[in-house]
Order: C-alpha cells, then sequence, then structure tokens
C-alpha cells in the first residue's frame, strides 16, 4: 500500500501545480467582491455606478454587444429609466418602405449601441489597437474580476530600463506590461450619481462589478436555483442510500 | 417466456407474444444474474450510460437554439446563454457533462484495469468499450469547436493538421477534412452536422457493449467465474439501488460543478470570439484530451507524434494479448497491484504535462510519463503474467464472504 500513498500524493501535487501554472500574464492579486461564494449577490448600488462609468468613460471605445437596455431592469432600474436611458442614443433602423436606412432614438428592445460601426472603423481610430467587445470580458480572462480591477489600476511609470514601444502605456497587470489602452480612469473623472468620491480605486471596482453582471447576468438565479437543487439532491442520495442499505441487507 | 410476464394483464401479454420487449426487459434488467460482490467501482459503467443521456436530451434542446454559422456561431451560444429560458443551464449541463462523461469512463476504464476484465472472454467487450471511447473523443473535440471562441478555432486547426503528417495524401486530407483551405465555415457546418451524428453512433456501440457484457456477463472484484446461483443476485432491486445511490453522488459533483463552477473546467480563451489572424498564447485541449496532448508533443517529429497518440490508444485493443496473467483481478497479484497505481500516477503526469508548454523540464517529465505509459503496457505487462507470483484464488464469490 505504500506505492498507493505515494502515487496519491504525487497526484494531488501534480492536481495542484497543474492549476497553478495556467497562464502567462501575472496572476492579479485576489480581490473580495460581494457576488464571490455561494451566496454572493451582485451590489445593486455598485451595479448602477458601475454602469455609469462604462456609459460615460469605456463606452467612448468598448462595446457591449450582447447586452440589451431592457437588461438593465437587473440593475434596479425601472421601465421609464430604461426607456430614457435607451431613447438617450440613435440607432440606425430600416430600410423603411422607401428602401432607405434612417435613425431613431434607442428603444428597450435594442442592444447597447457599438462606439464603431465595425472592426475596422474601431481600429482605425484607435491606432491600428482593437479595443474588445466587453459583454463577456471577465469570463475571457483568467481570474477575469481580479485581473480588469488589477488592469483598470495598474497604470503606473515604466522602469527606467525599460523601452517603451510609441504609443503604448506601461501596465503592471497586463500581460508584457505594454497596452494600447490609455488610462481610463482618473480621479474625479465622472461625477457619481449617488455621491459616491470617484477614486480610481473606487470606479475599478464599480465597473469590474457591472462588467461582471454582463458576463454572468443568470449568476444570481444559478446560485438561487443551485442550493434548491443541491439540498434535493443531498436528501435524495441519503434516501437511496438507506434504501439500498436495506435491500443488501438480506445479502449474505 | 417467462414465468413473471405470464402474470402480466392481458395487454402486456398480447404485445409480449408479438414482440418480447416485457420478457427482454424481465430478462436482463430484472433478472440477469449479477456477481454478488460487485464493488462501487462497478458503478461507473451505468454512470457513463445515464450522463451519454443527459448529453443527447440537452444537446437536442442546444441544437434548437445554435446557429453553425462562422458569424453567428458566438453570438448564438451566448444568446442561449442570455435569452433562451434557462439556456444557461443547458448549456452549463452539457459543457460540464463532456468532462463527468470523460471523468467517469476512465474510472470505468481504470476498473477494467485493475480487475482484468478485458481478459477472455470478455475481449470484444473492452474492443467496444475502447470505440466508444474514441468516439467519444471525436465527438468531444467536434462540440468544443461549435461555439467558435479562440480555442474552438485553434483547437480545430491544430488537432485537424495532424493529418497533414501522413506522407504524400497528407495535404489532401487536410483540405478535403476541412472543406477548404482553412478552418472556416464549411469546416464548422459539417463538425456540427458529425457532432450531432456521433452521440448516436455511440448509444449503437453501447448497445452491443451491453449484448457482449450480457452474453459474457459482469466481472468482479475476484476476477473468479460465479460456480453457482449462491455466487449471483438478480440486478434489480441490488444492483438498480446501488446504481441510483451512485447516481445520487455523482449528480450532487456535477451540480455543484454547473451552479457553482460552471467554467472552472474550461479555457478563459474561448471566451473570446475566434480570430483567425491571432493565435493564442498557448493552445490546449479540454483536461479530458491532455494526456494525448502529451504524448504528441513529447515527440520533436511531428508524424512520431501522431503516430505515438494513435498508438497509445490503440495499444489497449491487444492488451488481452499483451496481459500474458492467467489472473484477471489485480487483488492477486502482488506486483501488478502496486504497477497499476505507478500506470495511473503517469497518465495523470502526462494530463498535467500536456498543460504545459512543451519545453524544459515539462517537456522531459512528459517524455518519461510517456515512456512509461508504453514500457508499462508493451513490456511490463508480458513479462509480468510469466514471472509474478500469484496469490491463491478463493474457491467461489460465496467462498471469501462466508469466512468473514
Amino acid at each position: 500500500m505504500t506505492i498507493f500513498k505515494f502515487t496519491a500524493a504525487a497526484a494531488v501535487t501534480a492536481l495542484l501545480a497543474f492549476t497553478a501554472a495556467a497562464s502567462e500574464a501575472p496572476v492579479p492579486p485576489a480581490q473580495s467582491w460581494s457576488f464571490s461564494g455561494p451566496f454572493g449577490t451582485y451590489d445593486r448600488a455598485a451595479l448602477q455606478r458601475g454602469f455609469q462609468v462604462y456609459k460615460e468613460v469605456c463606452a467612448g471605445c468598448h462595446s457591449l454587444r450582447h447586452v440589451y437596455y431592457r437588461d438593465l431592469a437587473a440593475l434596479g432600474y425601472n421601465e421609464d429609466e430604461i426607456k430614457a436611458i435607451a431613447a438617450s442614443v440613435e440607432v440606425q433602423d430600416g430600410p423603411n418602405d422607401q428602401g432607405e436606412m434612417f435613425t431613431r432614438p434607442g428603444r428597450p428592445y435594442d442592444r447597447f449601441k457599438s462606439p464603431f460601426p465595425n472592426d475596422n472603423a474601431a481600429r482605425a481610430a484607435n491606432n491600428g489597437a482593437l479595443p474588445p467587445d466587453l459583454s463577456v470580458i471577465t469570463k475571457a480572462r483568467p481570474h477575469g474580476h481580479d485581473y480588469l480591477y488589477a488592469l483598470m489600476t495598474g497604470y503606473k511609470e515604466p522602469p527606467a530600463d525599460m523601452k517603451m514601444t510609441e504609443g503604448m502605456q506601461y501596465n503592471t497587470a497586463y500581460a508584457g506590461n505594454q497596452i494600447a489602452m490609455v488610462p481610463p480612469l482618473s480621479e474625479g473623472s465622472i461625477e457619481y450619481k449617488d455621491g459616491t468620491k470617484a477614486t480610481v480605486p473606487q470606479m475599478a471596482r464599480d465597473v469590474t462589478v457591472f462588467l461582471a453582471w454582463t458576463a454572468e447576468p443568470e449568476m444570481e438565479e444559478r446560485k438561487r436555483l443551485g442550493y434548491k437543487v443541491l439540498l434535493f439532491l443531498l436528501v435524495l442520495t441519503g434516501v437511496l442510500y438507506a434504501a439500498m442499505r436495506r435491500v443488501w441487507s438480506k445479502v449474505h | 417466456m417467462s414465468a413473471s410476464s405470464q402474470q402480466q394483464g392481458p395487454v402486456v401479454r398480447w404485445i409480449d407474444q408479438r414482440l418480447p420487449i416485457f420478457s427482454f426487459l424481465q430478462h436482463e434488467l430484472h433478472e440477469y444474474p449479477t456477481p454478488k460482490n460487485l464493488n462501487y467501482w462497478w458503478n461507473f459503467g451505468s454512470l457513463a450510460g445515464i450522463v451519454l443521456v443527459i448529453m443527447i436530451a440537452t444537446g437536442i434542446f442546444l441544437a434548437m437554439n445554435y446557429t453553425p454559422h462562422v458569424d453567428h456561431a458566438f453570438d448564438s451560444v451566448e444568446r442561449i446563454m442570455r435569452d433562451v429560458n434557462y439556456g444557461w443551464l443547458i448549456r452549463y449541463v452539457h459543457m460540464n457533462g463532456a468532462s463527468m462523461f470523460f471523468l467517469v469512463v476512465y474510472i470505468h476504464i481504470f476498473r477494467g484495469l485493475y480487475y482484468g476484465s478485458y481478459k477472455p472472454p470478455r475481449e470484444l467487450l473492452w474492443w467496444l468499450g475502447l470505440i466508444i471511447l474514441l468516439l467519444m473523443m471525436a465527438t468531444a473535440f467536434m462540440g468544443y469547436v461549435l461555439p467558435w471562441g479562440q480555442m474552438s478555432f485553434w483547437g480545430a486547426t491544430v488537432i485537424t493538421n495532424l493529418f497533414s503528417a501522413i506522407p504524400w495524401v497528407g495535404e489532401p486530407i487536410v483540405t478535403w477534412l476541412w472543406g477548404g483551405f482553412a478552418v472556416d465555415n464549411p469546416t464548422l457546418q459539417r463538425f456540427f452536422s458529425l457532432h450531432y451524428l456521433l452521440p448516436f453512433v455511440i448509444v449503437a456501440v453501447v448497445m452491443l457493449h451491453l449484448v457482449a457484457l450480457h452474453t459474457a456477463k459482469s466481472n468482479n472484484p475476484l476476477g473468479i467465474d460465479p460456480k453457482s446461483d449462491k455466487d449471483t443476485i438478480p440486478f434489480h432491486p441490488y444492483y438498480t439501488i446501488k446504481d441510483s445511490f451512485g447516481l445520487g453522488v455523482l449528480l450532487i459533483v456535477y451540480m455543484a460543478l454547473v451552479f457553482y463552477a460552471p467554467n472552472a473546467l474550461g479555457e478563459a480563451e474561448n471566451y473570446v470570439p475566434a480570430n483567425p489572424l491571432q493565435t493564442p498564447e498557448e493552445i490546449v485541449p479540454e483536461w479530458y484530451l491532455l494526456p494525448f496532448y502529451a504524448i504528441l508533443r513529447s515527440v520533436p517529429d511531428k508524424l512520431g507524434g501522431v503516430v505515438l497518440m494513435f498508438a497509445s490508444i490503440f495499444i489497449l485493443f491487444v492488451l488481452p494479448w499483451l496481459d500474458t496473467s492467467k489472473v484477471r483481478s489485480a487483488r492477486f497479484r502482488p506486483i501488478y497491484r502496486q504497477v497499476f497505481w505507478i500506470f495511473v500516477l503517469a497518465c495523470i503526469v502526462l494530463g498535467w504535462a500536456g498543460a504545459q508548454k512543451p519545453e524544459g523540464a515539462a517537456l522531459m517529465i512528459g517524455r518519461l510519463a510517456t515512456a512509461y505509459y508504453f514500457f508499462h503496457l508493451l513490456i511490463l505487462m508480458p513479462i509480468l503474467g510469466k514471472f509474478e507470483k500469484t496469490r491463491p484464488l478463493p474457491e467461489s464469490i460465496s467462498q471469501p464472504v462466508l469466512k468473514n
């Protein structure tokens, strides 16, 4: 049995090493999020602040193609507020009965308006770099939430010995430390509607919460349903175990 | 016709005389004499069957909402996640179901290796199982391509490119597989079609697997044949209830993943839409294919790697003849029961190595594990059977049970 024990220990070590060596970008420091853990939920106030950061800062370059204005109901906005938010943008529609495209104010059933008509236009406006769509960004990066926060707060002066490429920014969280995105957040660059002080870490946190929601809008429902399912399965499995013991008690 | 079906009502009797489905079920699922000493490792076969059913059921609903087109595939999956009623649940059950399927099947295979379930008279049963494994791999690989994320696209590119290693006809074969000169829309559409087809082929082979099982009958932890009625019990209720309990345990693990860590086993990179112009930092398959990926990459030569990777599975087909020991169960093989665990370790190490960049220490460790994998099967198994001093086999299945 000693070989068995040795094997088991080695297997556990191998698995730990496996989980540790996943990606190239530095592992971002872990933050505490209200939505972590089996009972975690999104903080509605943070979601609304984060939406404001997205709308006033990120939306200049980054699309949110998979999100509809109607989805904002989950943030605590009522129908009239959502209609007003949607109507604040002009979207293209058509063709009309003359065969022509026209613009109209957005409606709740429209997708979030993208800042650029296509990827080429986005690249042309951004020095050749393509600002990624942010709909599922927290799922699309390892340690997505912590990474996003680290990225937003990771802009520093480059070390003296580092050769920076023209037009690139130094960022401690980004793989290779050179990122095309200019520092998006600066102290007081927006004015929160709820009076919260708009520091860079505060805005970084809020926009991360908002993008966590855009990536996993089902999370709260998923966790709520999850513990009911698990509770049911635990009871069922217990009953099945008792039944099995009883049936098998006749076998000798 | 069996006695119990005559106790049934007139309708059942009328049907059964024309199409004996009821007496068939009675015979194969109820009376089927099963060794009474099966342990929990014998749960995994039926678990695999149930996961297959879950995969097909969820897959049918996903297919109703999925669009196999390079411009729409990624978006249609996101639409399933957001706008289809409980679409997120169906997709997460399907996605994690693939991991569960392989987990359960790998345990099932290792159980067969430990207790010698591949030995006479179960060689064809073993072959059919290996064919199921190959079909599963093809199905899982093509399913992973469907969301059309970065890993989907580049995984498809790497794996289909393996065929270009074949001398002379390699390049034309790859073009033929792709339906073009790169992984593109025709590739996605045929993969979708095949991903829908192959699970039903798996069902058919599972049926054959069951026919072979019920012909040769179940092996058991002692590896000896049942001698009398005292050694067996009817499948129902004893193993139906035991399999139900096992299913409960599996579902707890499975659903914990689905509801609380649905993306834990996946690559974040696959939530980035496919981009043929940008190769990801690392291209890695899902965890269940990593050991084979490690074997592939342990050979510096492309053709050699491909040959070795396919050999690692095909060699298992001849295992019934490579293993020269007359004793089935490792319980009575003092050396084999130790080296078996080293073999398990080698497979786990291969999985780890497959996830690393193929360089430095990780590459060396991967090569050593690959070498050991083949050493175990090709050299150790034939030699052990000849020289190992096995422990005496018990008189019958009920004999050792009665002693305790």
